[in-house]
């Protein structure tokens, strides 16, 4: 390395650099250096998830634990009424949701941590919107779940359920969905956040809920009253019921079966159909999307 | 270093900036302009609002009066365009610890928009500029502190900014990396031509400032060269050891009419003439008083500088700050903030 300093010949004038200076232009406001701001927001999140081995392997313990272990453990209490169709098959879709689910919480918590630890700051001062730091998240958690849950989806032989273009295609539709609206959920809280320990307090005051009252472990109908009612207001409910029927529809169970296990979501007893749940929840999604940007642009 | 740049254009020009968090006054109406080339440095004890200031300055706090421009945009109505020619290194730090220097750099360069095919000769300039260029495919979690803030300056000027701004760019660091952060900063500034804002509560390190401005308790107390603050003190300090400060300073105003206080727990004073007034101090101390044990001279620092504004140096208004931040910090979190 040198340290030679080489100081102007003329007394007064600046000195002259060895090498020239490479001085850059920083272009003004524009939808592109938006776009760029975005994709590197992204681009972060899954480098620092290929770099984290042990929280790639953490997030998938959990849904392996409910599948495996929950799904054979009581198979033998359930297996009457189950009409034959073995319990992990039956829990496999909501398995397929939680997965993305909690990857996705997962990466939400990084605006806090984030915050934590000042590398928020680098990108809050940057010249460029609030928006697009939150909906870079949003994707780059979105694309970190499914990489999580492309994991689940070739489990399928395991339970029962065989592989078909349309089968993977459509889990992987919905697992992206859920994992955008659940980040963009996550986001929205995150910002208002300041603490890890806080935030993952919040996650399980909300996440578990929702997750046991989404019918990820159990059919929806016939449930006492107060339970359908919370089944029907938890988000959740709206992407784990079209998963089930779409992997119900990919496997050969007796009607009868088909009927108790894949009863559908029913709003005052209209039968809701796959597409409004998809609507549903892109709609949450959208709307925890846009209270987070309101939220984090009015910080600070 | 002085340098006559009074026609150069402005780079900063602040004008009644105030900065109240509920009932406590942070910054109480500051005025000062900073000269394009300029290295301007704001000195004072922790909490004495020198980080409010910066943060308004950068855009990330808004005044609650008053306006400031920054390389001749407005800090509150062209935020994009402040921030598009100012660099940042904060206190804290903020660099992605999981990421290495070459990432963390292509980050900022992705955030700020950079030409492509600039990003990557730039990123080697800069990397040089502060030595990290054989270590830039480290991740920062393995740099030492030291290693951080060079990196934290190079991502600074990665956008070849027209102001720096450095907050406390040297703390918590030791003396020999706080040298070393100085001469990265002094060939940055010749290689650049940029005009660094910093703040700082080392007063050795106002020395390497052509301009600084003394802050104490929310106010500019004394603004110019480090030089002329210290030729306007005009008086030697002397400081003497006693067994008993409150008799010592009394016999000191009324023997010598000399206006003494205890400042470290010690009594310090100003006189011309240092050197001459000890030999006049031993000949006629009353030997009923406390005797003195210790004496010494010096030459007006910038520390005679803050004391002879303030009354009381830079240590000891930072114990009396620390009240008033936690005070502050209170207000911040019991509503204050929209």
């Amino acid at each position: 390395m040198s340290t030679t300093t080489d100081r102007a010949q003329l007394p007064g004038q600046a000195a002259a650099p060895s090498v020239p200076v490479i001085h850059v232009h920083v272009p003004p406001h524009s939808i592109f250096s938006e776009l760029r701001a975005m994709r590197i927001v992204w681009r972060r999140d899954l480098i620092r998830f290929v770099n984290d081995r042990i929280r790639m392997m953490a997030t998938l313990v959990q849904p392996l634990l409910f599948l495996f272990v929950l799904g054979s453990g009581l198979q033998q209490l359930s297996s009457a009424s189950t009409h034959g169709v073995n319990l992990k098959t039956f829990i496999y879709p909501g398995i397929l949701c939680i997965s993305v689910m909690f990857t996705a919480m997962f990466s939400a918590a990084s605006i806090v941590w984030d915050r934590e630890f000042g590398f928020l700051r680098e990108m809050l001062v940057a010249p460029i919107r609030r928006s697009s730091i939150v909906i870079g998240k949003c994707f780059g958690g979105a694309t970190v779940a499914c990489t999580q849950g492309v994991i689940m989806i070739l489990l399928a032989p395991l339970v029962g359920v065989p592989y078909s273009v349309q089968l993977i295609v459509g889990i992987f539709a919905l697992q992206l969905l859920l994992a955008f609206t659940i980040t963009a959920f996550g986001v929205m809280i995150a910002v208002r956040i300041k603490q890890m320990q806080a935030f993952f307090g919040v996650m399980q005051m909300i996440v578990m809920p929702m997750f046991f009252i989404s019918g990820a472990l159990f059919p929806v109908a016939n449930l006492p009253g107060w339970l359908t009612f919370l089944n029907r207001i938890d988000p959740l409910t709206y992407a784990v019921d079209p998963m089930k029927k779409l992997v119900f529809s990919n496997i050969n169970v007796p009607a009868a079966a088909r009927h108790v296990l894949d009863p559908g979501v029913s709003w005052f007893g209209w039968h809701v159909p796959a597409l409004v749940e998809v609507a549903v929840v892109l709609a949450i999604g959208l709307i925890c999307l846009g209270v987070a940007i309101w939220e984090f642009s009015s910080t600070e | 270093m002085t340098s006559g740049n009074g026609s150069r254009p402005t780079a900063i020009d602040v004008r009644g900036l105030v900065k109240n968090y509920g009932e406590v006054e942070a910054v109480k109406g500051v005025e000062f302009e900073v000269a394009t080339g300029e290295v301007f440095g704001f000195l004072g004890p922790n909490g004495a609002g020198k980080t409010t200031t910066i943060n308004m300055l950068c855009t990330l706090v808004t005044p609650t009066a008053g306006s400031a421009k920054v390389a001749g945009h407005d800090v509150v109505h062209e935020r994009d365009d402040v921030r598009r020619n100012i660099g940042l290194v904060f206190q804290d730090p903020t660099l992605d610890n999981y990421l290495t220097a070459v990432q963390n750099l292509r980050l900022h360069a992705e955030l700020y928009g950079l030409q492509r095919d600039l990003v990557a000769p730039r990123m080697r300039q800069v990397l040089e500029m502060v030595g990290l260029w054989e270590r830039k495919d480290s991740p920062v979690g393995t740099y030492s502190g030291g290693m951080r803030r060079r990196l934290e300056i190079a991502r600074g000027m990665m956008h070849s900014p027209r102001v720096l701004f450095l907050d406390e760019p040297t703390i918590g660091l030791d003396p020999q990396t706080r040298r070393s952060i100085w001469s990265y900063i002094a060939e940055l500034k010749e290689r650049e031509d940029i005009t660094i804002f910093m703040t700082t509560h080392y007063m050795d390190e106002a020395e390497w400032c052509d301009r600084i401005a003394i802050m104490d308790n929310g106010e500019i107390v004394a603004l110019d060269a480090p030089d002329t603050l210290k030729a306007e003190v005009g008086t030697d300090r002397v400081v003497i050891h006693t067994d008993d400060n409150e008799v010592a300073i009394a016999a000191l105003q009324e023997r010598f009419g000399v206006e003494a206080r205890t400042a470290e727990g010690a009594v310090m004073f100003g006189v011309p003439g240092g050197e001459e007034f000890v030999p006049r101090l031993f000949a006629e101390w009353d030997p009923a008083l406390p005797p003195i044990k210790a004496v010494s001279v010096s030459r007006p620092t910038l520390d005679d500088v803050f004391m002879s504004y303030t009354g009381t140096t830079i240590r000891d208004a930072e114990e009396d700050a620390g009240k008033n931040r936690n005070r502050m910090m209170m207000q911040m979190m019991h509503g204050g903030r929209r």
